[in-house]
């Protein structure tokens, strides 16, 4: 029982930073209708970031909000750069281009950063358990994560539903040419969009570092399940894109968890022990797969099309 | 109608005649890893020309192409894993298994469109991944060497690398005479018509869906070919094969090469790989060049290289695209 609730905490807090990912993509395929698959580069940039900000500095939150800032930066200089010529192209076009992008930003972390993944140490007060339930421990940092996860996805939802620059994001996604003529400076929009985008694919980067390894191509594997989540949610939608990645955070983990013992009754231990992985990843597919039969629009289309 | 000397038509005859020529070369310059080199980008030239037959011709997106090389590849490498050497067993069983993997996913695929069918495509060939890197009998994620090349009767003898290179380099020309042929049919057209337009196909009465999925299963077939000339090639299958990366490296190759041009997909194989050799060769970060590259020929040459030559000899505008 402990271990399915530990478990579901993990899964709900993998689903959480995989809606970091999801939210930027999706605000970028809505609004602007840019497929970007550089988006996992700028994952990969924010925990590398993270890691460099924290060894400088000695402090963990003062190195996070750094690299923030700095993958905010990369972020819009990329728009400016590369990502503003795409608008209004194929999504050939933006696949191949960014996946020009992609090759560029893994190769100039190899070249800065050097071949072997970094490391980002928690500091002491993150890194212990504390007791949620009587009888049941969880971590301390990852039950951070959520905290902070939470409170983006709400500050989201007020930017996007309560404030002017919302206002404008939306009806940017609904009509830009009008917008535009309405006197609204796209162009500025458009950037500030794509490195909130960036931000939070920074900060979704920055906090999965001290968890795992921080490496070269580490956000080529979570950018995929980020688009699979935005197709199921419905392209555009933030809250379909919360809903599917708490989904999806919980099939994964759970599939991991719990897969292995039951297919042990099935197959032998080492079978079951490789197989288990790859069939809760196909689970994620498996049910995109489904919903863009049943729903190809996702399950919350925003219904600008 | 004889073909004129114009600047396209010369480099595509200086490419064909380079590729019947190279095991010559190779052997006269003394370097074998050319030949090794050439084999590979004539294979994968093969599943970049299926490729192109669905998203040049067709205009589907697919983002999940390189499912059917690992379907092919690991249908040699399972059967020769299992004690089945013969070809006539081994290359049968590769086609049917991708022809069967693109009637499933296609039927499916192609009920959505735009960027759903990109994804649904990736999807599909993401679980192709994790089903064979789940597979522990056959090395999982560690893949699975190959230790006797694929059997035929006498003469033929795929270790033999000169006959290989010939053999995959034929398969090659075939394909490409025979995207030509389908392309220009009356099916050809009627897919090429879905591109453009497909309600209005419908409209007069084309059922586009079925046509579209047969195009889709004849680019899979023909890429799981690839596949299983790429596993004998290589001696060695691993779900890597099928990694998203690889579709998008196929991709590259086609649009580098010119989009819906029957020489494209070739002339990009060969540009997209003896670029990346020669870029390796300069520096270790060689695609620090190749990225910005690939970028700059997504935003200013849209037609690809086939599309620079039919400008370079002056008739801008003039199919392009067809």
């Amino acid at each position: 029982m402990t271990l399915f609730i530990e478990q579901c905490l993990n899964g709900l807090q993998f689903g959480l930073l995989l809606f970091l990912l999801a939210a930027g993509l999706t605000l970028v395929f809505g609004i602007m209708d840019l497929v970007n698959l550089a988006h996992g580069s700028l994952y990969m940039i924010g925990a590398y970031f993270a890691a460099t900000f924290a060894a400088w500095t000695g402090s963990f939150v003062l190195g996070a909000v750094l690299a923030l800032g700095a993958t905010l930066m990369v972020g819009m200089a990329v728009e400016v750069i590369a990502m503003r010529r795409l608008y209004g192209r194929d999504h050939l076009d933006h696949v191949l281009g960014t996946f020009g992008l992609i090759l560029f930003f893994d190769e100039s972390v190899r070249l800065i950063w050097g071949p072997e993944g970094l490391s980002l140490p928690l500091p002491s007060w993150l890194n212990r358990s504390v007791q949620i339930l009587p009888g049941v421990n969880y971590s301390a940092y990852r039950l951070a994560i959520i905290v902070v996860t939470l409170t983006v996805a709400a500050f989201l939802y007020v930017l996007v539903m309560r404030t002017r620059i919302g206002m404008l994001i939306r009806a940017g996604a609904s009509n830009r040419e009008m917008v535009g003529a309405l006197g609204v400076n796209i162009k500025l929009l458009y950037t500030l969009v794509f490195g909130l985008g960036a931000a939070l694919a920074g900060l979704a980067g920055l906090m999965q570092a001290p968890i795992l390894t921080v490496q070269i191509g580490m956000g080529e594997n979570i950018l995929i399940l980020a688009f699979v989540i935005t197709v199921i949610g419905g392209i555009g939608s933030i809250r379909g894109a919360l809903v599917a990645a708490i989904f999806v955070g919980f099939i994964d983990t759970l599939g991991r968890a719990f897969f292995p013992d039951l297919l042990r009754m099935v197959l032998s231990p080492a079978a079951a022990s490789t197989a288990a992985p790859a069939l809760s990843s196909m689970m994620i597919y498996l049910l995109m797969a489904i919903v863009l039969v049943v729903k190809p629009e996702g399950l919350f289309s925003a219904g600008n099309k | 109608m004889t073909p004129a000397l114009t600047a396209r038509n010369i480099a595509i005859v200086a490419l064909l005649a380079g590729l019947l020529l190279m095991p010559v070369f190779a052997e006269l310059a003394g370097n074998r890893f050319l030949l090794t080199l050439f084999t590979r980008i004539v294979i994968l030239a093969l599943a970049a020309v299926s490729l192109n037959l669905i998203l040049g011709y067709g205009g589907m997106m697919s983002f999940g192409h390189a499912a059917y090389l690992g379907i092919g590849g690991y249908a040699v490498g399972m059967l020769a894993h299992e004690g089945v050497l013969s070809g006539f067993v081994q290359w049968p069983v590769a086609l049917a298994g991708s022809a069967l993997f693109a009637l499933i996913i296609g039927a499916l695929s192609l009920r959505t469109r735009g960027v759903y069918f990109i994804m649904i495509t990736l999807a599909f060939a993401q679980m192709a991944y994790y089903i064979f890197a789940g597979l522990a009998r056959y090395g999982g994620d560690d893949g699975l060497t190959i230790y006797k090349r694929s059997q035929f009767f006498n003469p033929i003898n795929l270790s033999n690398k000169v006959q290989f290179y010939y053999i995959c380099l034929a398969l090659l020309f075939a394909a490409i005479y025979l995207v030509w042929r389908l392309v220009n049919s009356r099916f050809g057209m009627t897919i090429q018509g879905a591109r453009s337009n497909d309600i209005r196909m419908r409209a007069i009465g084309f059922p586009t869906y079925r046509y579209k999925l047969v195009c889709f299963v004849i680019a899979g077939t023909m890429c799981g070919l690839s596949g299983a000339l790429l596993a004998n090639h290589t001696d060695f299958v691993s779900p890597q094969m099928m990694y998203w990366t690889r579709s998008g490296d196929l991709i590259i190759m086609v649009v580098l090469g010119g989009m819906g041009s029957p020489f494209g997909p070739l002339i990009g194989a060969v540009a997209l790989l003896v670029l990346e050799e020669v870029l390796s060769g300069i520096t270790e970060y060689w695609q620090i060049i190749l990225g910005p590259l690939l970028l700059l020929v997504v935003l200013f040459a849209r037609g690809g290289i086939d599309g620079l030559l039919v400008k370079l000899q002056g008739k801008e505008r003039a199919k392009v695209r067809s």
